[in-house]
């Protein structure tokens, strides 16, 4: 690697002002000095709206532990927008994510993703992984929130006959179940792991109001430590009641005992409503927009082609952290007005309280 | 008078369309705008708007397309040019080398360059092809060039005495810049400028005369000097002794030598040409700055449109002048795409007819010969007798 770096910066005195790797992008999209990709290998249908992209990264991707996310661009007539993603692939294999059309963005890489396509990448982060120690584990998961606790079983059930998995997953209807015939046969396959769909359209909602549900679905759960994902509700209940358990802990020293480790796939942003925006200058791009005081800053600068950082787009990642030069920001998803020149602020979450100067 | 008195008090700060009045008027109106009312001006200006919002309600991924198709042929060409040079004792290779890479050079540097660095494209948030990233095969940093062409020249277009290429500091290019025997050399200067146009730039945009004036810090002019070093070296690298040195395997080091000095000198005639047929033809205008002060929105599109010049001519011509042949159309809406330029010019040129307002075009050779016919008049004073037309006094 390192003689094909010195290689690489031979050649740029030839390419100048581009880099080797422009020029190799004429042969290979995946060549790039300044944006790492991916080629879309396979794309598997799953459920009637979700389905699994494959795809090959280019040099510069670090590979994935289980539960990871990553950051993926796709072009919406001729845009890029940026999401995040679950792999959902099993840690140790090229990497793949499971997408349910939900969105703009995700309505497009389910509906038109097909092998061969570029996507532009960001490398995987993300703490919803894995204990570093071996320990009985209980997955509660909804929906698509699946995803990142697919990679986990994949990697741990065949791999460790020692693993103790049980996993509670609630879906809508066994139609929209993802990945339900796999999870059946590696639990028929593999001891170490216990399945059990909830069919909310059937038997209601896995009620966290007590503990009741959880109780007769797995009695030792307080001795397990807990990974949630699904929508937000879902999440809030599993830790209001955690919370409420006497000896347990949410917080990660208490790791004895059981713990709830959460993935959060969106965010509430009503903290903003109704209060009045400003002139947002990004100064280093000499622009500047007029911003209502409900847009992420985020959302405006992409719509005034500053090229933004940008996560998971719901304050949680800080891939977006942008210095404030001047001015204040709002919170949105507790309505805080804050901000010091020189702070980092998060833009997926925060929108104008009054004129604001970013450093970008 | 009140009017007038109160304009003058209240001076504008940004003159940028977004920022400035929709309605009111400037302290002078242009003599070629003066048969119109505010409200007439105004009206123009939403017209105007409404081309721009038309546009940007298009703008998709056809054109994105676009740029990354002009991008790919013009790296091609680039690759294909220097590697036939690299065998250039080969007169047919040194021929097609010769000319792929102009070819190529005068991509980079108008359709591409030019247009990405003012920011067309960076609504695609592609970081690869976007304003802020760019760098160009141009002896002038990006950073520097943006700040002398995007700032100053599109903010005041044609404005003697604050738009300093009206002349570039060297040539005189307006009757009412004040004669000096200096300027007997306007012929020479332009010819030798033509030929290391990228070095003139470069230099330019160094703002020496700011710098003298106390405009400019010694903190900014070390830092652009050193920008610009680098940079000068890396261009004269590549070109003149990297490019020749491998051909040297070839026994071709002198001729890829000849070949990259042809191609640079060819994309500086060619540029230069393009770029002084924009604002120096016969029918474009020149403007106090009382024609500014107070300037609306509808006159900013006026002040733009009668100081611009197109060049008629195929779509191949338009696409190797980076669509600056539809200059009037590049100054009133300078971060849309260059691809559609030539629709909005259909629209343009009906508004500028319907307002009674010039809108100057004409074929390349016929515009070149008025920009020349301009630089041998201005090199002799009396410019009462040899301008172009009667200039307003204000």
């Amino acid at each position: 690697m390192i003689r094909l770096r010195q290689l690489a910066r031979a050649a740029s005195v030839l390419t100048t002002p581009l880099t080797p790797e422009d020029i190799l992008a004429l042969f290979n999209p995946v060549y790039s000095s300044r944006q790492l990709r991916g080629v879309v290998t396979k794309v598997v249908s799953e459920t009637p709206d979700s389905v699994t992209i494959h795809f090959h990264p280019g040099w510069g991707w670090k590979a994935h532990q289980a539960g990871q996310w990553a950051r993926i661009g796709v072009e919406l007539n001729g845009v890029r927008h940026w999401r995040s993603y679950s792999l959902s692939a099993a840690a140790g294999t090229d990497p793949a994510i499971t997408v349910t059309d939900a969105g703009a963005v995700s309505g497009v890489l389910v509906r038109n993703t097909k092998p061969g396509d570029v996507l532009f990448l960001a490398p995987p982060q993300g703490e919803f992984v894995l204990p570093e120690h071996p320990r009985p584990l209980l997955m509660l998961t909804a929906g698509s929130g699946i995803t990142p606790v697919m990679s986990m079983v994949r990697t741990l059930v065949p791999r460790r006959p020692d693993a103790d998995v049980v996993l509670i997953h609630s879906a809508r209807t066994p139609k929209d179940s993802l990945f339900l015939e796999e999870l059946n046969e590696l639990a028929d396959q593999f001891s170490n792991l216990r399945v059990t769909h909830l069919f909310t359209a059937e038997r209601g909602r896995l009620d966290f109001g007590s503990d009741t549900d959880l109780q007769e679905l797995c009695s030792d759960w307080r001795e397990r430590a807990a990974y949630a994902c699904g929508p937000e509700e879902f999440l809030d209940d599993a830790e209001a009641l955690w919370a409420a358990q006497p000896e347990l802990s949410t917080g990660k020293e208490a790791a004895a005992r059981s713990t709830l480790t959460i993935e959060r796939f969106s965010t509430s942003l009503a903290g903003g409503e109704g209060h009045d925006g400003g002139l947002v200058q990004f100064e280093a791009s000499d622009r500047e927009v007029e911003a209502d005081g409900d847009t992420p800053l985020l959302d405006v600068g992409e719509d005034a082609g500053v090229l933004m950082p940008s996560g998971c787009r719901m304050g949680i990642c800080h891939s977006c952290l942008t210095p404030l030069r001047a001015g204040q920001v709002r919170d949105l998803r507790t309505g805080e007005v804050h901000g010091d020149p020189g702070q980092l602020i998060q833009t997926c979450v925060s929108a104008a309280a009054g004129p604001v100067n970013l450093d970008l | 008078m009140t009017t007038l008195t109160e304009r003058t008090e209240t001076k504008p700060t940004v003159t940028r369309p977004g920022a400035l009045a929709a309605t009111g008027h400037p302290l002078v109106r242009p003599p070629a705008a003066a048969h119109l009312s505010d409200e007439q001006v105004a009206e123009l200006g939403r017209e105007l708007d409404a081309v721009r919002d038309e546009v940007l309600a298009k703008r998709g991924a056809t054109d994105a397309a676009y740029i990354r198709r002009v991008i790919k042929v013009q790296r091609g060409l680039e690759i294909a040019g220097r590697a036939s040079l690299l065998v250039g004792r080969n007169k047919a290779a040194w021929v097609a080398g010769t000319a792929m890479l102009s070819a190529a050079k005068i991509l980079e540097n108008m359709e591409i360059g030019h247009n990405v660095l003012h920011g067309q494209w960076d609504w695609m948030r592609d970081p690869d092809i976007h304003s802020t990233t760019w760098e160009w095969d141009f002896v002038t940093p990006a950073r520097s060039w943006q700040h002398t062409h995007n700032d100053l020249h599109h903010r005041w277009t044609n404005v003697v005495g604050k738009d300093r290429d009206v002349g570039y500091n060297l040539l005189r290019m307006d009757a009412d810049q004040p004669w000096t025997p200096f300027n007997l050399g306007n012929p020479l200067y332009n010819a030798i400028l033509a030929p290391v146009f990228e070095w003139g730039i470069a230099l330019y945009d160094l703002e020496i005369p700011e710098y003298k004036e106390g405009l400019k810090s010694k903190e900014d002019m070390s830092r652009d000097l050193k920008a610009v070093g680098v940079k000068a070296v890396k261009q004269f690298t590549k070109d003149y002794a990297a490019t020749p040195a491998v051909a040297m395997l070839t026994g071709s080091g002198k001729q890829a030598l000849y070949g990259t000095l042809a191609a640079n000198a060819i994309r500086n005639v060619w540029a230069h040409a393009v770029i002084f047929c924009g604002h120096f033809p016969e029918g474009t205008d020149t403007f106090t700055e009382e024609m500014v002060e107070g300037e609306t929105r509808g006159d900013w599109y006026v002040r733009q449109m009668i100081g611009s010049a197109n060049i008629s001519g195929s779509k191949f011509m338009h696409l190797m002048t980076g669509n600056l042949s539809h200059q009037v159309e590049h100054h009133c809406f300078p971060d849309l795409p260059s691809n559609r330029y030539a629709e909005v010019a259909v629209k343009v040129k009906e508004i500028c007819n319907r307002y009674g307002l010039p809108y100057t075009t004409g074929p390349l050779p016929k515009q070149v010969a008025s920009t020349w016919a301009k630089v041998f008049k201005l090199a002799l004073p009396d410019s009462g007798r040899f301008s172009l037309r009667p200039k307003a006094t204000s």
